[in-house]
C-alpha cells in the first residue's frame, strides 16, 4: 500500500552540498543522512547554515554544488512545488487575506481536490491541532500559538514525506514553547513524518530530537542521538553549544592528564573539596580559588580561577546549601575533583 | 491518522507548467520578461520622442525660406545662448526657486501637523483636504485667481473697502515683482505658482513625516531631548527627502509650465511659454527643442542628486 | 492616535495653509453663481442657479467629459499593467540598469510636462502619424505609470517573502503564486494607484495640447471656454463637476493605502 517502503529508507541524503553566496561560503560541503519517520534537529548558531540547508531541501535555493536528494531521487532543479516536502515558517507565513481555514486548505486547493472532501479534511486537521472554532477567522485574529498550529496545519494536510520546521518556537514565550515542543514531538509520532528541525536551542534539540547534527560555519560538526552529543562531544564547540563544558587543553591539560591533548569536562561532573582531599589515581584535580558564585535556586554555578590559569565552570546541586551558604564561598581556595573517565577528548576548532 | 491519499501518483506535467518550472530556474530571464513590455513603451514613445526633440535641436530653420533644414548645424544653438534668452533663464529659474522655497515653508507645518497630531479621521479630512484643490481642475484654479487678484477682484476690493488701498498700491510699485495690477504682476504670477503646485510639496512632505515612528521621537524625548531639538536633529533630518520629492515637483512644474505665465504677469516669457511660443506660432521646432534641453538637463542632475537622498521613496 | 496637542503656531500655520488651498476653491463654487456672464466683479451683483441648467444644453461639455472618462480610463489600464510588472521586477532586487530604470520612469513626471509634450508631437508628426484618441492615451499612460508603480512597489516591499515561499511550498506555482497570493496582497496597492493615475489623467492639460489633434479633453474644452466672453461661469459649474468626480476615487485611494498601514 505505501510507495515508501519500497523505495529507501532515507528520506533525505544530502552529498557534499555546497551553497555560496558570492564569497561567503553559507554551506561548506556538507554531508547528512536523515533516515525516514526520524526526529531530526539541525542545531547552531545563526550564520551556522542550518537555515540555508533547510531552504535547499525544500527548494528554495539551489546548491552550489553537490546533491540533494529525497526518497533516492536527486531534486537539484526541481522547484518547491514539485517537492513532497513542506514548510512550517519562522514567521508562520500565512496568508493575511484568507481565513484560516483557506489557509489550512489552500495546498488540497491547488491540487484542486474537491470542495466537500477539502473541507473535511481541513476541519479533522484543525481538530487535530486544537483550533476546531476558528476556521473563520483571519490570521490576524489570532495569537502568536494559534498561528503556530495554523502553520502546521497548514503543512500537514498535504502529508508531505518530509516536514521541515524553520525555528518555529522561536517567536513564542517560554511556557509556550515548552507546551508546544512536547505537542510537536507527539504530533510527530502519530504522522509518522520524518521532521527536520532547525534551531538554535540546544535544550530544545535534546528535548525533542531522535538524532541532531550541530552546525559551524557551514559545516557539520557532528551528528548524533542527544545523549550522544551530549555524553560524547567530537569537538571543542559541540562540547560549548550543547550545554557547557570546561575546555582544558595544552599545559593545564598536561597537568592534570598527563597529555596536552584537549579534552572538555561537564561543570556538573567536577566535585568541590577542601584543598586537602586525597585524589584516587583514578580522579583527575586542579586546586584553585572561587571568582564568583551564581546561586540558580536548584543549583549553584561557580567560577573557579585554577592554577595554572584556567577558568573552569563548576555547577554543584544544592543539596543541603541554602543561598546564604554558598555565597559565602567567594574566595576560597578548593580542590576540583572529577573522575577521569568524565575527560572527552575533543578536537579544538 | 492513515491518510490514504499520502503518495499521489505524480500528475502528467502540462507543457504550461514546464514553461513555469522554466522561469523559476531562470529568474534572469524572468526579468527580462516581466521587462520587455514596460520598457519596450518606455524606449519606444518616451525616450525615443526625447531623443528624437533632441536632434530637432542641430537642425535649423532657414532664415530666407523659413523652411526646416534637417541637416546638422549648430546655429539653432548658437541662437539659444543670447541675452535675451539668458533673461528667460535668469527670470524662469529664480522664479521656480523662489516658488519652490515657498511651498515648503508653506507645506511643512500642514504636512507635520497631519503626520503627527491628527487623529486618524482628521487625517483622512486633511488628506482630502490637500488633494481636493490638487485635482480641481488645474484650470479653474488659475482662472480663479486670476479674479482674485484682478483689479476688481477680491484683493483689490478687501484694500479699498479697509481704506488700505495705499499699501496694495505700495507693494505694486516694487520694480520688478510689482505692476500694473496683482494680477499682471510678478508677484501674483508667483503666488499663484505657489498655490498651484503647493499640494505636490505637502504629500511627500507628509509621507516622509509619517514614516518616521513614533518611537523614534519618544526615544529621543526618553533620551531627554528638547521637543525643539528633536524636531532640529531627529524629525527634520528624516523630513528632507520628503522636501526634496516636493521640490522636484515644484521646480520642474514652474520650469515647464506655461499657462500660468500667459494668464498672469506681465506677459515676460518664460521657458515654458518660450518653447511653447518657438513651437507653435513661431514654427521653429529646432529653437524650441534646444530650448527644453536646459530643463531636462537641469531636472536630470537635480534627479540624480535626489536619488542619493532617498527622495524616490517619497514620491 | 495621539494625544499629544499641537503647538498653537504649528496649528495656526497649518490651518492657514489649507485656508490658502481652499480659498479659490471657494472663489470657484461662488461665481458658479454669479448672475454676470462675461465678467467677475467682487462682489457678485446677484446669484443664480441658471448655469447648472445651461451646462446640460452644451453638449460639446458632455463629449469632452465623456472623452476625458475614456482616456483617462484606459491610460490607467495601460499604466496599471506596465506599473505592476515594473514593480514586480524591480522590488527585491537589484540589477545592472535598475538604478537607471527606476530614473527613467520618473522622468515623465519630472520633467516639465511641455518637454513630453513637444518630444511627443514631434515624433507623431515625424513618423507621419494621425493625431487621435490614441495619441492622448500613449502620452498619459507614460506618465500616469508611476503612480501605480510607487504604489505597487511599496506594498510589495511590505509583502513579506516567505509568503510566495509559503505557497510554491504548498504546491503552488509561480503564476498560481502571483493569482492566489501576490495579487490579492496588492490589489488595494493597484486600485489606489489606478485612482491617482485616473485622477493625474483626467486633469492633464499641458501634455494633451500637443497630442491631441483635433479631440478635445475636458481641460481642453475649459480652457477655451475660459478665453471666450460667453457663458463663463459654465465653466465653474464644470469645474465643480470635476471636482465631485475626482472626489470620489481620491478618497476610494486613500482608504485603500492606509488599510494595510495599520
Amino acid at each position: 500500500m505505501n510507495v515508501k517502503n519500497t523505495a529507501t529508507s532515507i528520506a533525505v541524503h544530502l552529498d557534499n552540498v555546497s551553497r555560496h553566496f558570492g564569497s561567503v561560503r553559507a554551506l561548506d560541503g556538507i554531508t547528512l543522512e536523515i533516515e525516514d519517520g526520524e526526529f531530526f534537529s539541525m542545531l547552531g548558531p545563526s550564520g551556522s547554515g542550518k537555515t540555508t540547508c533547510l531552504r535547499l531541501i525544500a527548494g528554495f535555493e539551489q546548491p552550489s554544488g553537490g546533491k540533494i536528494l529525497l526518497h533516492g531521487k536527486n531534486v537539484v532543479g526541481v522547484p518547491p512545488y514539485d517537492r513532497d516536502v513542506n514548510t512550517v515558517f519562522q514567521d508562520y507565513a500565512l496568508f493575511p487575506h484568507m481565513t484560516v481555514a483557506e489557509n489550512v486548505g489552500y495546498g488540497l486547493m491547488i491540487k484542486k481536490v474537491p470542495k466537500p472532501d477539502r473541507e473535511r479534511r481541513v476541519q479533522d486537521m484543525l481538530e487535530m491541532v486544537r483550533l476546531p472554532q476558528m476556521a473563520g477567522r483571519k490570521p490576524s485574529q489570532l495569537s502568536g500559538g494559534q498561528r503556530q498550529r495554523v502553520a502546521l496545519a497548514r503543512a500537514l494536510i498535504n502529508h508531505p514525506s518530509v516536514l521541515l520546521l524553520d525555528e518555529p518556537l522561536g517567536a513564542l514565550d517560554l511556557k509556550l514553547r515548552q507546551e508546544m515542543q512536547i505537542e510537536l514531538k507527539a504530533i510527530q509520532q502519530r504522522v509518522g513524518i520524518t521532521f527536520i528541525y532547525v534551531t538554535h536551542d540546544q535544550e530544545e534539540a535534546l528535548t525533542m530530537s531522535d538524532r541532531i547534527a550541530v552546525f559551524n560555519h557551514g559545516k557539520v560538526e557532528q551528528v548524533g542521538s542527544p545523549a550522544e552529543m551530549y555524553e560524547r562531544p567530537a569537538t571543542s564547540f559541540v562540547a560549548g553549544f550543547v550545554g557547557t563544558s570546561n575546555l582544558l587543553q595544552g599545559e593545564v591539560a598536561r597537568a592534570v592528564a598527563g597529555s596536552s591533548a584537549a579534552f572538555a569536562v561537564r561543570p556538573e561532573k567536577i566535585r568541590m573539596c577542601p584543598p586537602e582531599t586525597p585524589v584516587s589515581p583514578a580522579e583527575c584535580s586542579l586546586l584553585g580559588t572561587v571568582r564568583d558564585v551564581v546561586y540558580l535556586g536548584m543549583n549553584t554555578r561557580y567560577l573557579i580561577e585554577a592554577e595554572g590559569g584556567a577558568d573552569i565552570t563548576v555547577v554543584q546541586q544544592n543539596l543541603e546549601a541554602t543561598s546564604m551558604s554558598v555565597l559565602t564561598a567567594k574566595g576560597e581556595r578548593v580542590r576540583l575533583i572529577w573522575s577521569r573517565d568524565f575527560n572527552r577528548p575533543v578536537i579544538v576548532d | 491518522m492513515a491518510i490514504a491519499t499520502a503518495s499521489l501518483p505524480a500528475a502528467p506535467k502540462s507543457p504550461f507548467r514546464r514553461v513555469l518550472t522554466f522561469f523559476y530556474n531562470h529568474p534572469n530571464l524572468t526579468l527580462v520578461m516581466l521587462l520587455l513590455l514596460p520598457m519596450l513603451w518606455m524606449l519606444v514613445f518616451y525616450l525615443g520622442s526625447i531623443g528624437g526633440l533632441l536632434v530637432h535641436s542641430f537642425y535649423y530653420i532657414d532664415d530666407f525660406s523659413g523652411v526646416l533644414q534637417r541637416q546638422f548645424a549648430l546655429r539653432t544653438w548658437s541662437d539659444l545662448f543670447t541675452p535675451s534668452h539668458f533673461d528667460v533663464f535668469l527670470r524662469t529659474f529664480s522664479m521656480a526657486l523662489a516658488v519652490t522655497l515657498a511651498s515648503a515653508i508653506i507645506a511643512f507645518p500642514l504636512a507635520y501637523y497631519m503626520a503627527r497630531y491628527a487623529s486618524r479621521r482628521m487625517r483622512g479630512l486633511l488628506y482630502l483636504g490637500v488633494m481636493v484643490p490638487l485635482w480641481s481642475s488645474y484650470l479653474v484654479r488659475v482662472y480663479a485667481w486670476k479674479l482674485i487678484l484682478a483689479d476688481e477682484g477680491i484683493i483689490s476690493w478687501t484694500f479699498r473697502s479697509l481704506g488700505a488701498q495705499g499699501i496694495l498700491d505700495a507693494i505694486l510699485a516694487i520694480p520688478v515683482i510689482g505692476g500694473r495690477s496683482l494680477s499682471f504682476s510678478f508677484l501674483g504670477m508667483f503666488l499663484v505658482f505657489v498655490y498651484i503646485w503647493l499640494p505636490y510639496m505637502i504629500l511627500p512632505i507628509n509621507a516622509a513625516l509619517e514614516r518616521v515612528p513614533k518611537s523614534l521621537i519618544e526615544a529621543s524625548g526618553d533620551l531627554g531631548a528638547k521637543p525643539g531639538y528633536t524636531f532640529r536633529k531627529v524629525i527634520l533630518p528624516l523630513a528632507i527627502p520628503g522636501v526634496i520629492a516636493g521640490s522636484i515637483f515644484t521646480f520642474s512644474l514652474t520650469l515647464g509650465d506655461y499657462i500660468i505665465p500667459q494668464i498672469i504677469g506681465n506677459s515676460a516669457p518664460f521657458i515654458g511659454l518660450a518653447i511653447y511660443r518657438y513651437q507653435g506660432s513661431a514654427g521653429n521646432l529646432p529653437l524650441a527643442a534646444a530650448f527644453t534641453v536646459i530643463p531636462i538637463v537641469v531636472m536630470v542632475v537635480y534627479l540624480l542628486l535626489a536619488k542619493r537622498t532617498g527622495a524616490f521613496e517619497a514620491l | 492616535m495621539s494625544t499629544e496637542r499641537a503647538p498653537w503656531s504649528l496649528r495656526l500655520a497649518a490651518i492657514g495653509g489649507l485656508l490658502f488651498l481652499h480659498f479659490p476653491i471657494l472663489v470657484i463654487l461662488l461665481y458658479a453663481f454669479t448672475t454676470e456672464e462675461n465678467a467677475f466683479t467682487f462682489p457678485p451683483p446677484g446669484l443664480t442657479t441658471q448655469w447648472f441648467g445651461a451646462i446640460l444644453e452644451r453638449p460639446d461639455f458632455w463629449r469632452a467629459l465623456i472623452l476625458s472618462l475614456q482616456v483617462a480610463a484606459i491610460a490607467t489600464l495601460i499604466a496599471i499593467v506596465l506599473g505592476t510588472l515594473i514593480a514586480l521586477a524591480t522590488y527585491r532586487r537589484k540589477f545592472f540598469g535598475s538604478d537607471s530604470l527606476s530614473l527613467l520612469i520618473v522622468l515623465p513626471i519630472a520633467l516639465p510636462g511641455i518637454v513630453s509634450g513637444i518630444a511627443l508631437r514631434s515624433s507623431i508628426s515625424v513618423l507621419d502619424i494621425d493625431f487621435s484618441v490614441w495619441t492622448i492615451i500613449i502620452g498619459h499612460a507614460t506618465f500616469c505609470i508611476v503612480t501605480v508603480y510607487n504604489n505597487v512597489v511599496a506594498r510589495l516591499r511590505r509583502t513579506s517573502n516567505s509568503l510566495l515561499e509559503a505557497s510554491m511550498d504548498l504546491g503552488a506555482t509561480n503564476w498560481q503564486t502571483f493569482r492566489h497570493v501576490v495579487l490579492p496582497n496588492i490589489a488595494t496597492a493597484l486600485l489606489a494607484g489606478g485612482m491617482l493615475a485616473f485622477a493625474l489623467s483626467f486633469d492633464e492639460i499641458i501634455v494633451t495640447t500637443f497630442t491631441a489633434g483635433q479631440d478635445r479633453t475636458l481641460p481642453i474644452w475649459i480652457f477655451d471656454q475660459l478665453t471666450r466672453p460667453r457663458d463663463r461661469p459654465v465653466t465653474n459649474v464644470a469645474a465643480i463637476i470635476v471636482i465631485l468626480t475626482t472626489l470620489v476615487p481620491i478618497y476610494l485611494a486613500y482608504r485603500w493605502t492606509q488599510e494595510t498601514r495599520d
